[in-house]
């Protein structure tokens, strides 16, 4: 699937494009098929998110997990701060990322 | 240190006005992120990959107390409550909203300070030695002219569009404890024959995907040309430098391919143009700035202190450095816990290294490029105290120079342009060789890792460098050996195919048993590794 994703244009924060929105989840974001230009014009235009760009990912049955590696350290969080991340009481959560 | 007279203040207040406009703009959506980004990236500004980063500059590493406790304070009311020092000896803070910056900004104003051309094709942040105006093997304190080029790099017009940034570094000892000669232009302050002060010019180096170590082009600049033959170096470059790929855009492409004789014969012609063109500020201007570095009010006192305590006395042993008065060290506050991020200070540290710089070092701190901060002038009689107080907020670490002192960019755990994470894999060898217990034995060996090819973590300088590529989609990691920064600068030489994470972590072990097995007397690992050469060790690694 091809996801989308960018940076909130205020705090910088990593987004993903839910289909009516911006979710800070990664398990939230939809398959914007051939429609990721489109979408990402009007969102960059309408200044609700920075510079947005579309990869490829996978979902199944734990969620979505974007192809590649440095995409999935931007939706979790660094992988040496588990407090920082998404989800600081699951330390077993940065296995996903690797 | 220097003190801003009105005009700096006044100069960077209304930079500061002019970025809160320039970003107010930006969120109102009347300029476009392609507009917007140049004039961000002016003020240190990026984007990187959890959030906006804001680079702070810290002139040639020097800072006071008031300095270190705002940078503090900015950590907590900015950013979540750390941040990050630098391989260039500034600070960076990883979790900036656009919204904030202008404030963030204002508040960094009152005590001085700014992120003015910490990015960008620019002059960066000038470089010095972390012990100036303390080292007992100076031949002077470089910092005055340091704070010279600083004041002239600041703002110049012709030099704000370069092919490629710019980096400068100042020293004025023989050690070189700024990777001087891995620089844009390095500057080492030596004496002529006759006695006479000058500077003797090193242009073309750098790390990055093609390293290159800078030739000497002048051996001796009288102190009254400094700024017109930096002026010089620069021009030349600024009109051959290779605006058409970024890839060759740096100085010392320049200098590889024109030759570094015919660059000289183009600095030394404009030179000789420029002399009578009143580039040059008047020496009274040096003179002016001087005093703000003159020596602090130091003491006769003990020269040797009670070493009964063992811990104390490795940290004494490791972290400090000789001091040009005998009562005096410099003391070396390691930001390179085992399994710590190398680099990282929490707000509550940063504090606290503010407090025991008042309390004992005359309000005075440094960055080292190594990541790690200084207290440059400490009695003596205090350093049990300093060390006491510095072990109960566990930055006692007595590292300095070994391979638990390891330099680490950010990384792909937060930079965009990384391939790699970095600091887990400093993280990890620290844990492995300080449970081995050889960090000791090993003696001083400098391991520096970069997470892509942009070598902010100076790997190519490492006595063991590691760099980190993408493998279809997957962490790798090659491993070099025989790098220098100091004055016995080399570049390292990769030693085959890389490693996953793992397979590095053991291949660094098995290069220093290797080491263990083969020194002789005295030697250290780069010593042995420039004895020997390569072959053994890839032996050892691939065999």
């Amino acid at each position: 699937m091809k996801i989308l994703t960018g940076n909130d244009l205020k705090s910088g924060a990593v987004v993903w494009w839910d289909g009516a929105g911006w979710s800070l989840q990664v398990n939230d974001a939809v398959d914007v098929g051939e429609d990721a230009d489109t979408i990402a014009a009007s969102e960059e235009a309408a200044r609700r998110v920075n510079v947005p760009y579309a990869i490829e990912a996978t979902r199944d049955s734990q969620g979505v997990r974007p192809a590649h590696i440095k995409d999935r350290v931007r939706a979790l969080g660094p992988t040496v701060r588990p407090d920082l991340t998404l989800k600081p009481t699951e330390p077993e959560a940065l296995d996903w990322i690797v | 240190m220097y003190k801003y007279d009105n005009y700096d203040q006044q100069m960077v207040d209304t930079r500061v006005e002019e970025f809160r406009d320039q970003a107010k703009r930006r969120l109102e959506g009347k300029i476009t992120e392609d507009q917007f980004k140049p004039l961000r990236l002016m003020n240190g500004l990026y984007l990187q990959l959890h959030a906006y980063m804001l680079r702070v500059a810290i002139p040639y590493g020097t800072l006071n107390g008031a300095q270190m406790h705002a940078l503090a304070d900015i950590a907590d009311k900015y950013d979540r409550g750390y941040g990050h020092f630098t391989t260039r000896q500034n600070i960076q803070y990883n979790w900036i909203k656009l919204e904030e910056a202008g404030d963030l900004l204002a508040d960094l104003a009152k005590v001085e300070m700014h992120a003015i051309q910490t990015s960008g094709n620019c002059i960066r942040n000038i470089s010095s030695d972390h012990f100036a105006g303390a080292a007992a093997d100076e031949l002077v304190d470089p910092r005055p002219y340091a704070e010279l080029l600083r004041q002239w790099s600041s703002f110049h017009p012709e030099f704000m569009y370069l092919p490629r940034k710019f980096k400068i570094a100042v020293i004025a000892a023989e050690t070189d404890r700024a990777a001087m000669r891995l620089h844009d232009i390095g500057i080492q302050i030596v004496k002529n024959d006759a006695g006479e002060i000058g500077a003797s010019f090193y242009v073309g180096g750098g790390m990055g995907r093609t390293p290159m170590i800078a030739p000497q082009v002048r051996e001796f600049v009288p102190l009254n040309q400094l700024v017109t033959y930096s002026e010089a170096c620069l021009r030349v470059y600024n009109r051959h430098g290779r605006r058409d790929n970024k890839y060759k855009a740096r100085i010392k492409i320049l200098v590889h391919e024109m030759g570094a004789e015919e660059y000289t014969r183009q600095v030394e012609e404009e030179f000789a143009h420029m002399l009578d063109q009143g580039v040059e500020p008047p020496l009274a201007e040096i003179e002016r700035l001087r005093p703000y570095f003159a020596d602090p009010a130091f003491v006769d006192g003990p020269k040797t202190c009670d070493r009964s305590d063992p811990d104390f006395a490795l940290w004494v042993d490791r972290n400090t450095n000789r001091h040009k008065h005998d009562s005096y060290v410099s003391a070396v506050i390691s930001l390179k816990p085992v399994g710590g991020i190398p680099g990282d200070a929490t707000a509550e540290q940063m504090h606290l290294m503010a407090e025991l710089a008042s309390k004992y070092s005359f309000d005075e701190l440094r960055v080292m490029h190594t990541q790690n901060i200084v207290l440059p002038h400490v009695a003596i009689s205090d350093l049990h105290a300093l060390w006491t107080a510095l072990e109960a907020a566990g930055l006692g670490s007595p590292n300095l120079d070994t391979i638990e002192d390891i330099i680490a960019c950010p990384g792909l755990d937060y930079c965009s342009l990384a391939n790699a994470r970095s600091i887990p894999l400093a993280q990890k060898i620290s844990e492995r060789f300080a449970a081995s217990g050889k960090t000791g034995e090993l003696g001083q060996l400098k391991l520096k890792i970069s997470g892509c090819i942009n070598a902010c973590g100076h790997h190519h300088a490492g006595h063991i460098g590691i760099l980190g590529v993408d493998k279809k989609g997957t962490e790798n990691y090659q491993l070099s050996l025989g790098g220098s920064e100091a004055e016995d600068v080399a570049l390292a030489k990769i030693t085959g195919r890389g490693f996953d994470e793992a397979g590095v972590i053991n291949a660094v072990e098995t290069v220093t048993d290797i080491y263990l097995g083969a020194r002789n007397e005295g030697e250290r690992f780069l010593d042995t590794y420039r004895r020997i050469g390569m072959t053994p060790f890839k032996e050892a690694l691939y065999d």
